[in-house]
């Protein structure tokens, strides 16, 4: 039996009195694909940064290869075969690809002067690997998410890696470009090189890796072959409960479309969308990346108005040319990246919850009524159970899921007829999931019109009513998820 | 060629060299003087000392960090120079000087790195204040005061010319100052630094992607410490020829400089947010900054109209460029979509 | 934000450490001053002397501070100071009548004039930078640069003077004898900003704004309105500062004050206001002004010192506080609360 590649024995961490990891082990062969996954806070960070030799342990073993260390550096951890890849693929998106690709090398080999050719052969050697074609001098920050994962993925071959990590890989890419990924990591379990990434994403694990480790509270909960995993060992593992997805079923509809989009286009994004949403309805938008699908949220929500077509809502012709005028129609958008499109993370909860209605809760010339105020966020905190001592504290103190739990409050303060949620769970661990998704069909049972876009296919298909699939700008499908399968969407879908 | 072309039009550069031919036309059309031989001499002579400041600026924006202390320190590290050497009577070559100028110039420098780059405290502010420090510390400590005289060898050497340029129609005569060689000399090591050594791609590495450039294993807090020893090394020089050449020291004369350099290297295509940029691009903003501000007189304009055009220039300048931007991430959000589809 | 509800001086010292900074350095200095100069430092003229001195800059602080909370700057407030100083000044000359009276709007219009000024000028940085995406220190450098400019143009570089004794004696007067008018111009000023921060959907827009412009957009706030009304009221703030100006020197001139600028951010930033935006009180600002202008007079008390170690002191305080604040920030992570954030994965 060859040795593992890594070997983490007992491995302890903490914070100032707050324990992190409370004795985790994690053995990965050599060329094995492992997942590691876990809900936000649950320690994976940390004991990725262990393993990489940013943070030392309290205790416990670090083995690579049979070596045993008590305690490594970040070089070490590279000499030793380990490479990590960060979510932003740590690169420099003002420089070239040569230069982004040759750097490490030449700064481990300690070269003062730049040497072009040198570089460029360098450059050139680690495109090979994975046979990636991309300009050399172009700048990275031109280049595509993926073409930039790909970079990334270059200069961490270029150390004799043995073990590659990958931090949450395929949050920005496209079906097509993960599949292409896909292929890279088998590529390098051929060449013996073994792949970690850590993904909540459960058709991932089950697509892509041989075994798996689930992180829970800083503990190890189960370390398995992916074989013997399925949807609700998955869930149960990750959360320690037990959730029944109950497919959404819309009362209260009405025969009269609250918003109908007619012809809609976007040149160079969307062309000839046309569909209608009824109250009480959910819809379901998806498609790949590059869909078009955000695009057509964004114009439905006047951030980007369309350039064809007409936008009725309520048997009104409504030209959404701004924010506000979507607003003051009743529409609402919970964006894809709350951090920086929907929360002001160092501002305190209660005035991340009424900043867009704040102008109700004061006076004529604008003097904050502050009673009013104090009793709204109570409501709001108290109505979506947002877990917090203090709706003063900082929005950045909560977790994923109560953040999210934020954005959304943010929107039902104000008296919505339509909410458009771009990926309402993402990067949301699967207790808050669920709960999002209750909050959700609630609302529509109360008479709210809700659009959910998400890639997010079980979602999909238990919170809507009625599924849209979009490819290449245009709407390619429309189905009902009780007369449909996975299949038949992804078939759509590419 | 079409693609040199392509090329060339993508860059900030060619297009303020565009503007300064224009202007340049214009100033000949209205004036029938600028591509006098005298008045490209008085050009480049002006360069000189803005030049240099603009060259120890550019570097420091271009890591991302910036620097405001620089007229105060080159102030207080020439005065210190000249002040002592004239009481000590000095009348040697202008060597001494210089190596005083310049280690003076290093360990102000040197507190400016060690604020920036070892306790990490935000460039603006750390600036702003050192800015004070050094000119409290001139005016307070030192007693700094005008002085008329300066020592000789400082002033033969600011007086001193590379050659001498006529002009055949009105007699005017202006004289290329020695000092030139000094800007051309920090050019050149500096485009070397910059481009063709690690430490120099390091700075651009840090402007990119600070923590990315740590990563890769960039020593960042020793580039970002010599990048602002260095600033106060070649402000130091900018501030010496300056004294030199004007032959006399004014201490707060250059108080005040930091915002039209800075306007100058922006103009130029540097970005204030730092790792885009090239030093062509700098001397080409600066030199549209002096052209405008010497060729007003040519033009008969009277010279209270300066502060006005100036203003309107940085105003438009940088208008210009920020709705250049708007549109190339428009234009660069098409494109990824398009590509994805 | 802090997690403590409760009023009370004990509570507001604990929720901001780096007011107590502020606090106590005063503290100390205000001590040192009573051992050794206790007679000529608190006295009531020099309180007075101090009150009349600071609002000159104070006024123009409080401006930048606001524009520094959209994660902006303002750095033409010089310049728009000076350009309200002269146009108050050529409007009082022109509303005089022969025998040297004005009338009575005379002042309060000639006031106005140059508070409109100064709205407008704000309104061309609000402008250019809300909708033609200037970055903030390039815009407001080149309208510093424009409006001394037009100022010069104004006066063809000389110092306007000659204007009715009246002005100086109303405005750089004392108020039932005792207050100066200046101080009572900057109380007004700063408890009206206190008011539009505090209390009003402005100042949690603002805060807001400044805090993540891209989330503020998405939430529907009118960024650019915003961002126009701020430079606006740094306008008007400069501008009073150059009505007060005018008074104290009783000439306007497109030059006065140009070492104001690197000073009064120095204030701001000094008074814990964040350059990055969505951080700042009216309070922290006040303290700042209090501290520097007390060691301005009380340093002029000892002859032996020349006036020229002001800024030295100045910067010196900076660069002490800045250094102090980094050493207790390594400390914060020690927290329970940092904790959480870090096994979050979020940043600081």
């Amino acid at each position: 039996m060859a040795q593992s590649v890594l070997k983490v024995v007992d491995i302890k961490k903490s914070f100032a009195g707050v324990d992190a990891l409370k004795g985790v082990s994690l053995e990965i062969a050599p060329g094995e694909i492992h997942c590691l996954a876990g809900e936000n806070g649950c320690g994976k960070s940390t004991l990725i940064k262990i393993i990489s030799g940013v943070y030392e342990p309290n205790s416990g073993q670090i083995e690579f290869s049979g070596n045993i260390h008590k305690k490594i550096t970040p070089i070490e951890a590279i000499m030793n075969g380990i490479q990590v890849i960060y979510q932003d693929f740590s690169i420099f998106p003002n420089m070239s690809v040569v230069e982004n690709l040759a750097f490490n090398s030449e700064l481990a080999n300690k070269h003062k002067l730049v040497n072009k050719k040198r570089m460029r052969k360098i450059a050139k050697d680690a495109i090979a690997k994975i046979n990636f074609e991309v300009d050399l001098d172009a700048k990275v920050g031109t280049l595509s998410v993926a073409d930039k994962q790909l970079v990334a993925i270059c200069r961490a071959l270029m150390f004799d890696a043995k073990l590659i990590i990958m931090d949450e890989p395929t949050t920005a890419l496209t079906r097509k470009e993960v599949n292409a990924l896909f292929k890279i990591i088998l590529d390098l379990k051929a060449q013996g090189i073994a792949t970690l990434f850590v993904s909540h994403k459960l058709d991932e694990v089950f697509e892509i890796s041989e075994r798996f480790t689930i992180i829970r509270s800083g503990e190890k909960i189960i370390t398995g072959n992916t074989a013997e995993l399925d949807n609700k060992k998955f869930t149960f593992y990750m959360t320690g409960r037990e959730f029944e997805d109950i497919a959404f079923t819309p009362k209260n509809t009405d025969t009269a479309p609250v918003l109908e989009v007619k012809n809609l286009g976007l040149t160079g994004f969307f062309e000839n969308i046309s569909f209608a949403l009824h109250k009480g309805e959910i819809l379901g938008l998806t498609g790949l990346l590059g869909s078009g699908r955000t695009e057509l949220a964004l114009s439905l929500f006047g951030i980007r108005k369309a350039d064809s077509g007409t936008i009725e809502i309520d048997g009104k012709e409504i030209r959404l040319d701004n924010v506000q005028t979507a607003m003051e129609n009743g529409i609402g958008y919970v964006p894809e990246d709350r951090l920086s499109e929907g929360l002001f993370l160092p501002r305190g909860i209660g005035d991340n919850i009424i900043i867009s209605e704040v102008d109700s809760l004061a006076n004529g010339i604008g003097v904050l009524d502050r009673t009013k105020k104090k009793n709204e966020i109570a409501r709001w905190v108290k109505e979506l159970t947002i877990a917090t001592p203090n709706p003063d504290n900082a929005c950045s103190t909560l977790s994923g899921g109560n953040q999210q739990r934020i954005v959304l409050a943010k929107w039902l303060a104000r008296d919505l007829k339509i909410l458009i949620l771009n990926g309402p769970t993402m990067g949301v661990d699967i207790g808050s999931k669920y709960d999002i998704h209750m909050i959700l069909q609630k609302l529509a049972d109360e008479g709210m019109s809700l659009i959910i876009i998400s890639d997010d296919i079980p979602e999909i298909m238990t919170t809507c009513s009625k599924i849209l699939i979009m490819r290449d700008g245009r709407i390619t499908a429309t189905l009902n998820p009780k007369e449909t399968n996975i299949q038949e969407l992804s078939k759509y879908m590419m | 060629m079409p693609i040199i072309l392509k090329k060339l039009t993508q860059r900030n550069e060619t297009y303020i060299f565009l503007v300064i031919l224009v202007l340049s036309f214009l100033i000949e059309f209205r004036s029938g003087q600028f591509f006098t031989p005298n008045n490209i001499v008085d050009i480049a002579s002006a360069m000189i000392v803005p030049g240099l400041f603009a060259i120890g600026t550019f570097m420091v924006i271009v890591s991302g960090g910036i620097d405001v202390s620089f007229p105060a320190l080159a102030s207080l590290s020439v005065y210190a120079t000249t002040s002592t050497l004239f009481d000590a009577k000095y009348s040697g070559n202008m060597w001494l000087p210089i190596v005083m100028a310049l280690a003076i110039g290093a360990l102000l420098g040197a507190v400016n790195g060690i604020l920036i780059a070892a306790f990490n405290l935000p460039p603006l502010i750390v600036t702003l204040g050192t800015s004070s420090i050094f000119r409290g510390f001139m005016l307070g400590v030192l007693g700094a005061k005008q002085m008329p005289v300066i020592p000789k060898g400082m002033s033969t050497f600011g007086t001193s010319s590379l050659f001498v340029a006529k002009n055949a129609q009105s007699g005017l005569t202006s004289r290329m100052p020695v000092a030139i060689l000094a800007l051309i000399f920090v050019l050149v090591i500096a485009y070397l630094i910059l481009y063709r050594t690690m430490f120099g791609r390091g700075i651009y590495a840090i402007g990119g992607n600070e923590t990315s450039a740590f990563r890769a294993g960039f020593n960042v807090r020793q580039i970002k410490f010599l990048l602002y020893v260095g600033v106060g090394i070649i402000s130091s020089l900018a501030g010496l020829i300056r004294v030199c050449m004007m032959t006399q020291d004014h201490p707060t004369n250059m108080l005040g400089m930091e915002m039209m350099i800075i306007a100058g290297v922006v103009l130029g295509g540097t970005a204030i947010t730092g790792g885009a940029g090239s030093l062509t691009g700098c001397m080409l903003g600066t030199a549209l900054i002096v052209i405008v501000q010497n060729s007003l007189i040519l033009l008969g304009v009277p010279t209270f109209w300066q502060g006005f055009f100036l203003g309107m220039l940085i105003l438009i300048g940088t208008g210009v460029s920020a709705s250049q931007v708007m549109r190339s991430s428009n234009m660069s959000k098409l494109r990824k979509t398009r590509r994805a589809l | 934000m802090k997690n403590n509800n409760s009023k009370g001086l004990s509570a507001i010292l604990t929720r901001d450490v780096y007011l107590t900074r502020l606090i106590t350095l005063m503290a100390i200095w205000m001590i040192f001053m009573a051992i050794f100069k206790f007679d000529s430092f608190y006295s009531i003229i020099n309180y007075q002397t101090m009150a009349a001195q600071f609002p000159e800059y104070g006024l123009m602080a409080l401006g930048i501070m606001l524009c520094m909370i959209t994660g902006g700057i303002d750095l033409s407030v010089v310049g728009v100071a000076n350009f309200a100083s002269i146009v108050t000044g050529m409007l009082l000359k022109a509303m005089v009548d022969p025998s040297g009276e004005l009338p009575l709007i005379g002042i309060p219009a000639a006031i106005l004039g140059g508070l409109l000024v100064g709205a407008a000028a704000g309104a061309l940085n609000g402008f250019l930078i809300s909708k033609i995406r200037i970055p903030p220190i390039l815009c407001t450098l080149g309208s510093y640069e424009l409006f001394t400019g037009i100022a010069i143009l104004f006066t063809k570089g000389k110092a306007i003077s000659g204007f009715p004794a009246a002005y100086s004696a109303t405005i750089a007067g004392k108020l039932f004898n005792i207050i100066p008018m200046q101080l009572v111009f900057f109380v007004i000023m700063a408890a009206i900003l206190a008011f539009l921060l505090n209390r009003t959907t402005y100042g949690t827009k603002l805060y807001m704004l400044g805090t993540n412009m891209n989330a503020a957009k998405f939430s529907g706030l009118k960024t650019d309105r915003l961002l126009i009304k701020t430079y606006m009221l740094s306008g008007i703030c400069a501008a009073l500062g150059g009505v007060v100006m005018l008074a104290n020197y009783n000439s306007a001139r497109a030059d006065y004050g140009t070492v104001y600028t690197l000073q009064c951010v120095l204030i701001v930033v000094l008074g814990g206001v964040s350059t990055v935006g969505g951080k700042g009180r009216i309070s922290g600002v006040v303290l700042a002004i209090c501290l520097l202008q007390m060691l301005s007079s009380g340093l002029n008390r000892f002859p032996q010192v020349s006036s020229f170690f002001i800024p030295l002191i100045w910067g010196g305080v900076l660069i002490i506080i800045m250094v102090l604040n980094h050493f207790t920030e390594n400390k914060k992570i020690k927290s329970p609360k940092a904790i959480i954030k870090v096994l979050n994965g979020q940043k600081m």
